[in-house]
């Protein structure tokens, strides 16, 4: 990516304020994970609350993101790289803010559940287990967006098959659990929720790390194998 | 020569036409007196299909648009070197043997500047085929309406055809240049920064102009304004200080460039 500066020092100004926000959403998010699924764990109701309260912050993110990217374009016709980077942001903002959604989900499901005798055997540690991948993948592809790594978000999308198949795990052993004891059913279906908006989570933070690949290398790498994917990222 | 990958048609549809050239420079360099202006440019001008030259401030793009019409025979101490091939017959267009008045024939110019001459509508449109020897007053008609049908001016101009080109507007002086251009049913059509002098109205009509015209004539285009390169062209040419930078689909240079001399200059980046 090139490192001159534009003409108009203006320009350059945008489009670095309008990186920066992304990353300041994309820290709000990780926050908001991080404390919904400390919370389900500890069953602390406060921080569960404030989790879902804290959401409309990251809807307001997303909405004047979007914004500054319109101006931007009806001002600038961006293009090549700058085109790129509008367009990829456009996308990451929206999955972003479906993170958010499913943070604030899983703070509901916590509070929906909490106080209630947790079934024996609950596969807790592999909530958790589960929850710590897809927080570092959220991590890693804000950290591949801000160095415009398209080999650190390669890495990535590898880390989303080891979720699936986290999640699929979970469902087998709460499928299990349901089978043997019937009363375990209500709790085991909120574990299964959880589960499944942390698997979410890692699929959209693989979405960001395929358009941090869009924005370095101009290639469209979604629905594509993984090893297209990389191949591309380390061409 | 700079080969270009041709786009891959989408599953299902069928597949477009690859475009043939209408002429190929090659090896071509140009020198006004001890100045070298063009420095061994290999391209090629496909077929019905609209090519646009870039760059910046001197760089070399009206020159070496006007190499293709022999415009710099005009001025003494200019000289070619290379060739410029025209197809099909795949004749040098620098070929001091070949007659330039006839080359101007078969490739027709449009400048920055609207240039009717001072006489009437008809007789602009009508002058270049008088000089061919065209007299009979019925060719001449259906010919002069054809032009300037094709340059989407006929309904405007139709009921005062004996007015004086001068009492057009803007637009449509440069749109009657067009028709002057297209009256001689030439095989190619160069625009020297055809809207530059245009109000934004007057530019979409002749960008809209041009976009019909490429079905029938191959259009080479220089502009300084990268988003009109963006909106009419099917390839673009990047040239820098005499030289080809780059040349590919439009849609590819202007989303992913190949080159960073080329992603600077269209982003707006001088580093």
């Amino acid at each position: 990516m090139t490192q001159s500066e534009h003409s108009s020092k203006q320009y350059d100004i945008e489009l670095e304020t309008l990186r920066s926000r992304v990353l300041e959403m994309g820290g709000l998010v990780e926050s908001q994970i991080l404390a919904a699924i400390d919370g389900l764990m500890d069953g602390d109701l406060r921080a569960l609350d404030a989790v879902v309260e804290e959401d409309h912050r990251v809807n307001a993110f997303e909405v004047n993101i979007d914004t500054d990217c319109s101006h931007l374009i009806a001002r600038r016709q961006p293009a090549a790289g700058d085109l790129r980077l509008v367009l990829a942001v456009i996308k990451i903002v929206t999955d972003l803010e479906r993170i958010g959604d499913e943070a604030a989900k899983i703070a509901r499901m916590g509070k929906q559940s909490h106080g209630r005798d947790r079934m024996p055997n609950a596969p807790i540690a592999a909530i958790k287990h589960v929850g710590d991948i897809a927080i570092g993948m959220l991590r890693k592809a804000l950290d591949a967006l801000a160095r415009l790594d398209p080999a650190a978000a390669a890495a990535i999308v590898r880390e989303d098959a080891a979720i699936d198949e986290e999640f699929r795990s979970i469902v087998r052993q709460l499928i299990t659990f349901m089978m043997e004891d019937p009363r375990t059913i209500s709790t085991a279906i909120e574990i299964l929720w959880i589960a499944k908006a942390i698997e979410r989570i890692g699929d959209h933070s693989k979405n960001m790390a395929e358009q941090v690949i869009y924005i370095v290398k101009g290639t469209d790498v979604r629905h594509t194998s993984v090893e297209a994917l990389e191949r591309e990222a380390l061409s | 020569m700079v080969t270009v990958a041709m786009p891959q048609a989408l599953p299902g549809a069928s597949p477009a036409p690859v475009p043939l050239p209408k002429a190929e420079a090659r090896g071509l360099s140009f020198s006004y007196g001890t100045f070298q202006a063009l420095q061994h440019i290999d391209m090629a001008i496909y077929e019905r299909r609209v090519t646009a030259l870039i760059g910046p401030s001197g760089c070399g793009k009206s020159t070496f648009l006007r190499c293709f019409n022999r415009m710099h025979d005009l001025y003494p101490g200019n000289r070619y070197e290379g060739e410029i091939r025209f197809f099909p017959d795949n004749t040098n267009l620098l070929d001091p043997h070949v007659d330039p008045i006839e080359v101007r024939m078969r490739i027709s110019m449009v400048f920055q500047k609207a240039n009717p001459f001072p006489k009437s509508i008809y007789e602009n449109v009508a002058y270049g085929l008088r000089v061919r020897g065209v007299k009979r007053r019925v060719i001449l008609d259906e010919k002069v309406e054809n032009a300037l049908r094709g340059a989407a001016l006929w309904d405007e101009v139709k009921d005062r055809l004996n007015d004086l080109a001068f009492n057009l507007s803007g637009g449509q002086q440069q749109r009657l240049c067009i028709a002057r251009a297209l009256a001689t049913d030439p095989e190619m059509l160069l625009f020297d920064e055809p809207t530059s002098a245009l109000d934004p109205i007057a530019t979409a009509s002749i960008e809209e102009l041009i976009t019909e015209l490429k079905s029938r004539v191959t259009i080479l285009i220089v502009t300084h304004n990268m988003q009109q390169a963006a909106r009419v062209s099917d390839f673009t040419a990047y040239m820098y200080l005499g030289k080809l930078i780059e040349f590919g689909i439009t849609d590819d240079i202007f989303i992913k460039p190949k080159r960073k001399e080329t992603e600077d200059y269209i982003t707006g980046r001088f580093g």
